[in-house]
């Protein structure tokens, strides 16, 4: 019951009776959010661009933009249908033959007073993100057209139905009362488990990890993240879906949490090595802003600083132990948002707002304790894992024996730029 | 002493590097360089094929002791060919080479490399 409290920010399609004005300020904060999220693309592909070694800089980008060209003609055709049209299949999806290529929402106000273009465009930079985000758990040895085929199926099967479920306000997860504000669970757990699910089908790269593989550029690495750091206040702050008290929150507690994140694993950094890294402290940033995504709507500013030092810590340590088990997750997709994701998913519970608890519990008729939501939160994280894991290994393998996913050895070493695509990303630095 | 100069395609680095190591070869040097032989490169840059006049090559210099020539020149041999051979694939030249001087302890000859 306590979903009510909650359903008042994604008014997906409870439009009332009567037609429903625009709200100038809500839409103008939507359309910008939008901008914001799709700016986080590019944005990635330049974090995952520098982590690489010169010869896949332009495969590596790719994949992010091609998510961008991808899941951007997925959503409108079928993906906003099967994400937020009413249950179909028992609550498996949902289906409205209106969303079918947004035909039907040419007039649409939503009763949050924002046109339904918006939103729809606005979920579409989130199902496009997940998808690249996945990419860099198996980067640097996957055949472009496996991967094509992997998102495309990945998006349809996995994340439009994860979505449906959190997002979508008949999702059998939203009437649970499963917090997850701006994709903790959906977009990053998932993207997290997918990866790591792929990172071991595929296995490691060649040569790994007994050659060095250094980044081919860490300033392109620091300016991703910063564009990230940005994005994300569209990310979080857009999914109040409004232009208000709630936005203003999931900024704050975005912006701190970011930087407490980069704080703290500066400081386990300079006590560990001595040195603070610059790779370290935009893990950190990433660290604090994956942690606080489904956390965002429901935290204080203290609270969310407690979950950003706690999810550097732990993704630290995480990092730390795949290095050890030597399984080739190659840009810490799972380490980073797979981990801070699980963590900022469940131990919200212990850090939500008081009057949001009081409400609670006078839905649930007396009193309700953050044990009773952290059992909410964990169906909800548990089932996550278990369905974008499952169907992630099936995709995978069924990619890998139709057109192939795993790159052949020899296009590998000599790199994805030139033998898949017939360029060279470095190429200016040599005189032609 | 003999300098082992090589310039062979940016592709095969990883290959040749691999083959060098594996003959117990591992003092060398690798830089980018560009320059022109008789293959004609292709990219592609939004759709349109594009033949620069300079192509980017790796250049690999290995200093060694007269008995690692051949070795050497080997292992690049059999690394650094395209499919069995191919226009591009590029060439390895050797030169004498007059002294050989370890700056950390002065050593000379030989035993420095």
């Amino acid at each position: 019951m306590i979903f009510l409290a909650f359903a008042a920010l994604f008014p997906v399609y409870a439009q009332s009776p009567a037609p429903c004005a625009v709200d100038s300020g809500a839409t103008a904060w939507m359309l910008t959010s939008t901008a914001f999220v799709l700016l986080m693309i590019p944005g990635l592909a330049m974090f995952y661009g520098g982590l690489v070694r010169t010869k896949n800089v332009l495969g590596t980008m790719m994949h992010s933009f091609a998510a961008m060209a991808i899941v951007g003609v997925l959503w409108v055709v079928c993906g906003y249908a099967m994400s937020f049209g009413p249950n179909t299949l028992g609550g498996w999806i949902g289906w409205k033959k209106e969303y079918f290529f947004l035909s039907g929402i040419d007039t649409t106000i939503l009763s949050a007073h924002v046109p339904e273009y918006v939103f729809a465009m606005f979920q579409g930079k989130f199902a496009m993100i997940t998808p690249a985000l996945i990419a860099g758990a198996f980067a640097e040895r996957v055949s472009f057209r496996g991967y094509c085929l992997f998102i495309t199926l990945w998006s349809l099967l996995v994340y439009n139905p994860l979505c449906h479920w959190v997002w979508a306000s008949d999702g059998f997860l939203f009437k649970l009362g499963t917090i997850d504000f701006a994709g903790g669970t959906v977009v990053h757990i998932a993207a997290g488990v997918s990866g790591l699910t792929a990172a071991l089908y595929l296995g490691a790269r060649r040569g790994y990890p007994k050659t060095a593989m250094n980044p081919s550029n860490l300033v392109m690495t620091l300016m991703g993240a910063g564009l990230l750091w940005v994005g994300w206040f569209g990310f979080n702050a857009g999914s109040s879906v409004s232009s208000g008290l709630d936005t203003a929150r999931a900024l704050a507690v975005t912006q701190v949490a970011a930087a407490t994140g980069a704080a703290m694993w500066m400081v386990i950094e300079a006590l560990q090595h001595n040195k603070a890294t610059s790779l370290g402290i935009v893990s950190g940033i990433l660290a604090g802003l994956v942690v606080i995504t489904p956390a965002a709507g429901v935290v204080q500013p203290a609270g969310a600083m407690a979950l950003a030092a706690v999810a550097s810590l732990v993704c630290y340590a995480s990092i730390q132990i795949k290095n050890r088990m030597g399984y080739d997750d190659s840009l810490d997709v799972f380490g980073i948002h797979g981990v801070a994701g699980l963590l900022g998913a469940l131990f919200l519970s212990f850090f939500i707002r008081p009057a949001w608890m009081a409400e609670a519990a006078d839905k649930a008729g007396g009193s309700w304790t953050a044990w009773q939501q952290l059992a909410v939160q964990s169906a909800g994280v548990g089932l996550t894992i278990l369905y974008s894991g499952l169907l992630s290994l099936g995709l995978v393998v069924l990619v890998e024996k139709t057109v192939g996913f795993r790159l052949e050895s020899k296009l590998e070493s000599a790199g994805m730029d030139s033998s898949l695509h017939g360029e060279q990303g470095y190429g200016l630095i040599n005189l032609s | 002493m003999k300098l082992v100069t090589a310039i062979i395609q940016p592709d095969k680095l990883d290959d040749v590097r691999e083959a060098l190591i594996a003959a117990e070869i591992t003092r060398i040097t690798v830089s980018r360089v560009s320059g022109h032989g008789r293959s004609v490169n292709q990219d592609l840059y939004r759709g349109q094929v594009v033949a620069p006049n300079l192509l980017p090559k790796v250049r690999l210099d290995i200093a060694c002791n007269d008995a690692f020539v051949e070795i050497a020149v080997e292992a690049i041999l059999q690394a650094a060919r395209h499919n069995g051979g191919r226009i591009g694939d590029g060439k390895i030249f050797i030169t004498h080479l007059e002294e050989c001087i370890r700056i950390r302890t002065g050593e000379r000859g030989g035993d420095a490399i």
